[in-house]
Formats: C-alpha cells, sequence, structure tokens
C-alpha cells in the first residue's frame, strides 16, 4: 500500500504527458482530443459522482439499519409493507437522475458519431454547452485494417500504405528502449496536428474481428471483416499515443498494438514527401527518431 | 405470502410416503423426485464450479505479473514442445481457459444451482404443489447436462487452431469468424456448439417444466398475486429461458452449418455478416444476465424477510419491478455492441431502453432496504449473505448505468471496467445469492444445521476476496487495459497484482465453505422443520427437514384473507 503515494509522484513527475498508461493508473488517459475532453468530463464530472453517492448511500442505510434495527436494540418488528410516498420517490428519483446523465450523455455520443463538417461545434470539455469547439472537416484519410496479429495502414488519398508490427522484446530495447513493452511498434501511424483526420476501420475480408482504439483520443471501433466502419480523430499535442486491438482476434490479440505519432504539420509535409515513393523507411528518417 | 397459521393441511409426514420409494443408484439416476433432482443439480454446479473456479486461478497466476509465466511452461508440457512454439501455444490456451471459465461458470454452474437447483428444490414446496408438472422431463432435463459439459471437456481436448492449439479459444461469445472455419479450423467449435445445444435443451426443458409447475399446481387459494417471490423470480426466468435460448441455438445453428456445410450466413465473402450474429447472439446474451441474477432477487427478498421478521416490503412492485426487469431485458441487447458501427440513431435508443432496466432495479434494491428498515434484525449468515449480495449488486449495477451510456462506453468498451461490472453482478452477485440460499435452505434440504461461525468466516473472507480481486479492475479498465489479454504493459502490473492477490483469498474462503459443509455433514446436528423462527414464512418450513420424499399428498389451503 505504501506504493500508492510513490506511485501518485511518479505520475506527477511524467506530467501526465504520455500516450499510454501509468504505473498505477486508476483513471482515464490523458486527453489530447474535443472528444476524449468530453468523455472524460462527462465520466469524471457526472457519472463517477453520481454512483459514488449512490453506492455509498445504500452503503450507510445498511450501515444505519444493521445499528438500528438489530434484534438487540429493536426487539420487536414493525410490520409495515407499504408507504406510496416513499415507493414514488424512489421511482422517480432515479428517474430523474438518469435524466440528468442522459442529457450530457446524447451529446458526448452525437460529437462521436458526427464527422466534422468545420461548421458543426463540439462540446469538448463542457459537455452542458450547446457545442463551443471548432473542430475543421477532415483533411486526411487513413485507413486501418485488422490483420491476424498485426494492423496495416494507408493513407487513402495519397495511395501510399505500410504495415505496423510490434517490436519484440530484443528490437524494442536496442531501438526504442523509451518505449513501453508491448505498446512499442516498428512503424508509427504519423498524423499531423490539429488536424481532423478521418479514420476508416477494416479487417482482413478473410480475416477475424479486431478492434481500433486509442485511449487518448476517445476512439473505438470494431474492424469487421467485410465493413469499413468510420470514426475520427483532431489531435491538439504531438506526440506518440497508444492504442491496442480491443475486440479477441485469436492468439496474439495482446500483440497488435496501435501506435499514433502525431507531428507538426511541417513535419507531416516533410514526411509525406519522402513518402511519395511509398518508402516508409525513408518517410520516417524525416522526423526525429523515436527513443 | 402464506402465513403458517392459517394452514390447514401439513405435511402428511413420512409414512404416507413409503409406497415404493426407490433406493441406491436408482433413486438418483431414475429420479422423478423435484428434490432429489435439485440436489443433484447443486451438486453437478459445485463440481462445475470447482473446475471453473481453478481456470480462472490459473488465469490469476498468469496475470499476477507482466510477462508470460504459466501458459508456456503449461503448453511445453501438454504438448511436449519448446521456445517459441510454447509461447505461441500457451497464448492460445489462455484463451481457451477464459473461454471455458466463462462457459462452465453461465451455464454449467450459475444456471444449474439457480433455475435447475434451488428453483426445482423449493419452487414446488413454495407453491404448495406435491412435485413439478412434468417429472419425467425433470429428469431427462438434468441427465442431458452431465453430456453437455463432457462435450464441452471434450472440446478442450480437440484441434482448435492447430495440432498444438487444442479447445476452441474465442470467449463465450463465440463471435465469427473467430468461431467460424477462419478462426477456429479444428473440431473443437464444434463439440462447443453441441455442448451448447444439450446444455440449452437442457434448460428449455426445464423451464416449460417450471413455468407450467407454478401456472397449474399452486395450492389452493395461492393466486399468482399470493406467490412467493422466489415462485416469481422463478416464473419470470423460466420465461426468459424459453423466450432466449432457441435464438441462441438458431444462432449457434448457422454457425455450424457455416463451419460443416458451406452455408455463408455470417461468411462477409460470401454475402454473409459476422455482426448478424452478434445481434443474435446479445438477444440471447442479454436476457441470459437476468436469467442468471433473477432467481438472486427472489432468494434474497425470502432471506432480508425471514431475518428481520417482517413482511416483505412492497410485494406487488418487487414481483413486477422482476417481470419489468424481463421485458425490458429483451430490448436492450446492442449495448453490447456500441462499437461494432451502429449508426447514431441506434445507439441512442440502446442508450436510453438500458437506463430504464436502472429504474425497476433500483426499486428493489430500495425495498429490500425497506424490508429491513424497522425490522428485528439477526445477523445470521444467510442474511450476511444477503445483505453482501444487495451491496455488491448496487456496486455492479451502478457500473452498468455508466457502460449503459455508449458515449462513455466508448472509453470502456472491452477493457477490464466491463470486467468488474459483469462480476460484481455475477460472479459477486449471482453467486453470493447461491451461498445466501445454499446457507439459508440447507438444514431445510439436508435435515442438518452447519457451523455458523464457519458459514460467517467463509462469508467474511469471500466478501473480502472477491472485493479485492474484482474492485481493482475497474482502475485497470478506466486505464485502458483491455479483456482477454495474457499479457499487458507494464503499467498496468500494480492492479492486476493485488487482483490476483484476492483471487488466492477467495480460495481460502472456498475451503472454508468445503470444510464447512463437511462438517456439517459429519456432525449431524438435527435442524428441526423451521430454524429460522417466526420470520420464515413460506410453506417449506411447515414441513420436516429433510422433507418427506413425496410432499403435500393433501393440498395445504391458502386463507383468502391472507395478506403479504
Amino acid at each position: 500500500m505504501a506504493l500508492i503515494p510513490a506511485l501518485a509522484t511518479a505520475q506527477e513527475e511524467a506530467g501526465y504527458t504520455a500516450g499510454h498508461p501509468l504505473p498505477g493508473q486508476f483513471h482515464l488517459q490523458r486527453s489530447v482530443t474535443p472528444i476524449m475532453d468530453s468523455i472524460t468530463a462527462f465520466h469524471d464530472g457526472i457519472l463517477m459522482w453520481t454512483i459514488s453517492l449512490i453506492v455509498l448511500f445504500v452503503l450507510a442505510l445498511l450501515l444505519w439499519i444493521a445499528f438500528r434495527y438489530n434484534a438487540r436494540r429493536n426487539p420487536v418488528p414493525a410490520g409495515f409493507t407499504h408507504n406510496t410516498l416513499v415507493e414514488i420517490i424512489w421511482t422517480v428519483l432515479p428517474v430523474v437522475i438518469l435524466i440528468i446523465i442522459a442529457i450530457p450523455s446524447f451529446g458526448v455520443l452525437s460529437d462521436q458519431l458526427t464527422t466534422p463538417d468545420g461548421e458543426r461545434k463540439y462540446l469538448g470539455s463542457n459537455i452542458f454547452s450547446f457545442g463551443e469547439v471548432a473542430v475543421p472537416a477532415p483533411e486526411l484519410t487513413i485507413k486501418a485494417t485488422g490483420q491476424q496479429w498485426y494492423w496495416d495502414y494507408e493513407y487513402v488519398d495519397q495511395g501510399l500504405a505500410f504495415t505496423s508490427l510490434i517490436l519484440n522484446e530484443e528490437d524494442r530495447t536496442a531501438t526504442k528502449p523509451g518505449q513501453p513493452r508491448l505498446l512499442a511498434v516498428d512503424n508509427e501511424l504519423v498524423v499531423p496536428v490539429d488536424t481532423t483526420v478521418r479514420v476508416q476501420v477494416t479487417a482482413d475480408p478473410l480475416g477475424v474481428i479486431h478492434a481500433f482504439a486509442v485511449p487518448s483520443f476517445g476512439i473505438k471501433i470494431d474492424a469487421v471483416p467485410g465493413r469499413l466502419n468510420e470514426t475520427w480523430f483532431n489531435a491538439r499535442e504531438t506526440g506518440i499515443y497508444y492504442g491496442q486491438c480491443s475486440e479477441l482476434c485469436g492468439r496474439d490479440h495482446a500483440f497488435m498494438p496501435i501506435a499514433v505519432r502525431v507531428v507538426t504539420k511541417e513535419e507531416f509535409a516533410a514526411y509525406m514527401a519522402a513518402f511519395k515513393d511509398g518508402d516508409y523507411a525513408a518517410a520516417s528518417a524525416t522526423l526525429a527518431a523515436v527513443q | 405470502m402464506a402465513d403458517t397459521a392459517h394452514l390447514e393441511a401439513h405435511a402428511t409426514g413420512h409414512d404416507a410416503s413409503s409406497h415404493h420409494e426407490p433406493t441406491g443408484w436408482r433413486r438418483w439416476v431414475y429420479s422423478t423426485n423435484h428434490k432429489d433432482i435439485g440436489v443433484m443439480y447443486l451438486v453437478f454446479a459445485i463440481f462445475a464450479g470447482v473446475i471453473g473456479g481453478l481456470l480462472s486461478g490459473v488465469m490469476r497466476m498468469e496475470l499476477q505479473e507482466p510477462g508470460i509465466q504459466i501458459f508456456h511452461g503449461l503448453a511445453a508440457m501438454v504438448y511436449g514442445i519448446e521456445g517459441g512454439e510454447a509461447l505461441d501455444a500457451g497464448k492460445h490456451m489462455y484463451n481457451v481457459f477464459t473461454t471455458a471459465h466463462a462457459l462452465i461458470m453461465i451455464f454449467f454452474v450459475v444456471m444449474p444451482a439457480t433455475m435447475g437447483g434451488f428453483a426445482n428444490y423449493f419452487a414446488p414446496l413454495m407453491i404448495g404443489a406435491p412435485d413439478t408438472a412434468f417429472p419425467r422431463i425433470n429428469n431427462i432435463a438434468f441427465w442431458l447436462l452431465p453430456p453437455a459439459f463432457i462435450l464441452l471437456m471434450l472440446s478442450l481436448f480437440f484441434e482448435g487452431t492447430g495440432p498444438t492449439a487444442l479447445g476452441f479459444g474465442g470467449g463465450w461469445t463465440i463471435y465469427p469468424p473467430l468461431s467460424s472455419t477462419v478462426g477456429h479450423p479444428g473440431p473443437a467449435m464444434d463439440f462447443a456448439i453441441l455442448s451448447l445445444h444439450v446444455a440449452g435443451i437442457s434448460s428449455i426443458l426445464g423451464a416449460i417444466n417450471l413455468i407450467t409447475t407454478i401456472f397449474n399446481m399452486r395450492a389452493p387459494g395461492m393466486t399468482l398475486h399470493k406467490m412467493p417471490l422466489f415462485a416469481w423470480s422463478v416464473l419470470v426466468t423460466a420465461f426468459l429461458l424459453v423466450l432466449a435460448l432457441p435464438v441462441l441455438a438458431g444462432g449457434i445453428t448457422m454457425l455450424l452449418t457455416d463451419r460443416n456445410f458451406d452455408t455463408a450466413f455470417f461468411k462477409p465473402a460470401e454475402g454473409g455478416d459476422p455482426v448478424l450474429f452478434q445481434h443474435l447472439f446479445w438477444f440471447f446474451g442479454h436476457p441470459e444476465v437476468y436469467i442468471m441474477i433473477l432467481p438472486g432477487f427472489g432468494i434474497v427478498s425470502h432471506i432480508v424477510s425471514t431475518f428481520s421478521r417482517k413482511p416483505i416490503f412492497g410485494y406487488m412492485a418487487m414481483a413486477y419491478a422482476m417481470v419489468a426487469i424481463g421485458f425490458v431485458g429483451f430490448v436492450v441487447w446492442a449495448h453490447h455492441m456500441y462499437t461494432t458501427g451502429l449508426s447514431l440513431d441506434v445507439q441512442r435508443y440502446f442508450v436510453a431502453a438500458t437506463m430504464v432496466i436502472a429504474v425497476p432495479t433500483g426499486v428493489k434494491i430500495f425495498s429490500w432496504i425497506a424490508t429491513m428498515w424497522g425490522g428485528s434484525i439477526t445477523f445470521k449468515s444467510p442474511m450476511l449473505w444477503a445483505i453482501g449480495f444487495i451491496f455488491l449488486f448496487t456496486v455492479g449495477g451502478v457500473t452498468g448505468v455508466v457502460l449503459a451510456n455508449a458515449g462513455a462506453d466508448r472509453a470502456l468498451h472491452d477493457t477490464y471496467y466491463v470486467v468488474a461490472h459483469f462480476h460484481y453482478v455475477l460472479s459477486l452477485g449471482a453467486v453470493f445469492s447461491i451461498f445466501a440460499a445454499w446457507y439459508y435452505w440447507y438444514p431445510k434440504m439436508f435435515g442438518y444445521m452447519y457451523n455458523e461461525f464457519l458459514a460467517q468466516a467463509h462469508f467474511w473472507i469471500m466478501f473480502v476476496g472477491v472485493n479485492l480481486i474484482f474492485f481493482p479492475q475497474h482502475f485497470l479498465g478506466l486505464a485502458g487495459m483491455p479483456r482477454r489479454y495474457i499479457d499487458y504493459p507494464d503499467a498496468f502490473g500494480f492492479f492486476n497484482r493485488i487482483s490476483s492477490i484476492g483471487y488466492y483469498i477467495t480460495f481460502v474462503a472456498m475451503l472454508v465453505f468445503f470444510y464447512a459443509t463437511w462438517e456439517a455433514s459429519r456432525k449431524k446436528r438435527p435442524a428441526g422443520d423451521n430454524p429460522w423462527g417466526e420470520g420464515a414464512t413460506t410453506l417449506e418450513w411447515t414441513l420436516s427437514s429433510p422433507p418427506p420424499f413425496h410432499q403435500f399428498t393433501t393440498l395445504p389451503k391458502i386463507d383468502s384473507t391472507n395478506a403479504h
């Protein structure tokens, strides 16, 4: 238990800047998109408080009952079996609470499933607003295809594709020792910062279902053979953001991580220019090496 | 609820039932007696529970530290292979363990214990019936379970994905294409499908028997609105079984023909749709979780009332809350599928419909509390389990409200948050209700009293253990750890270690349970007809302990003026 303060300090030192979980993390990963902002505000600001208070309320009632209505203190039981008023209260009050939850819930959900057109305003952290965060229309489309057991990525409009595989421990310690075990990949998916990216997600038509998820972006969508699912994100900070396959897909389900490297727009332009001939290695060489 | 004082007829005693009582193995194998069959179900559930519990133990040992510690060694032992081959075989074996753990716990532990064991034994007693309506169907329903279990066990030893990857490792949700020939070409999956078919037939037959019994064989004067809540819960559950299981049967039959007869229901390359299977599966799967918990609702109502020496608060609301939960349970299935690519409108509907369930569930929680309010409560072991159930089910219920919101589920879907949620309602909720029922009815079923200290020790050790296992999993899920992972990034190590320690504590609790059961059967302390006193008002307490081989040869009459 003495570990917990130590862990908290470690998390503060890291400043929560990481795009991956930190040791002993007990809350949602750090948000870098308006969508994850709204999920965080909804969960931490409303849901967490509501459910904690309900559980504490029920616990308090049970403890009071154990204290007050045990056979020693209350030898003669009451005989009542009805009380219309409290029955109405405990039916109507939950309905009211649920409606209060539902209002931001529907907003958060609608944001997630509505690809920006440049006009629509998104909730961001202020989930009780009518939308105040401007998000530009998508400027880049990437396609993620789940394979057993790795991801294929494609810059759809440019027709440039590459494969992203987990780094085994030997390669990781040799080439990217600063990246977390099981999350580090050979080829990160590179995208520009402050740009809306449309993500098309599918799986090998003769393969199985996977799921593409990046917690810091607040996205998770199944990669289903024969279907083209779509989601989007707009990351506001550069860095590497990790996710993991989130639908059981067989033996190496735990070993097909997702790594999205968000770079500045200038870096991205240089990267794409070098990628023109389809050489990912040449393109990624334009970027600073991942430690 | 029937008040014993108003009963005109009572147990007819042992002599009236002495006409040709079967003995020895015939008594059990040929049994058409609902009580004997109920006991066989319970023994079966305990046996399967040991296997399912040990499987999860190996999983928790594996997850105790980051990295792969156990399964490559197991695979090396089983297949005689080494190195990378053993590692791959071990990864598959882990998936087989998670799958088998879930299928065993659902179909061969919780359902046989509640609907097979306690419902079979006590629903007829509580409604004043001499037996169930179809005793021979009851027999075949039970005896279909061992073959179903054997088929599932056999599936573990047949090829799943290759000669060193035996068993089906695609999760209890058996989503194609992972469960079709693409993901699992070997016969292991076919065995699993046949196992589910046989188990499903068993459950449907049992449910038909219970529905007919409850509708037609209630004692004179016992209207539906006077029927004990446990019988109500069994009635609702039986309807869920009859309506939900055929849909699963249809889905897995299509899967079977996809696998073996070249149909293409779920094959995208030939015009099929894997998401169709998910709809079929969850149309069954969501009612299934209520099938597992509803009998527990009934059990807890009786225990809370008995040990508070107070009638159940809001009987009608309690009964119809269960009906409402059962009904709404059929129209919320796609909340398990928020990430499959459902449209915005569809997701909105399923959010709204799912949140509705919180209302009748809240009615039940608060009515239990109101039943205790003003009572004169003794905290005997069944009551401890029942109160433990109420609290843990509340914790599992509120995280269900979180997950119902598709917007929040985006972050939590398929993470350990979901694992924590459904283990709080099932592993802690349903299982606690089963143990509550076990300690409540043990003296009635077997005629002997267990050691109260051991029963309470079992409760407290298990309460600590299961909370240590599952509460930290909320944190893992929030931080993003996906389910069904044999290995995880090192950051998740801390809470996984705590979770594994919780398992060992729970393991000790189970040892206490077995010792307590053994001790009770050895010490043979006579329990008497009604060890719980005036609070226990249902008909089973008017009978001897154990009840005569055939009870109510003269039907009890329920006074029409008797209110619950």
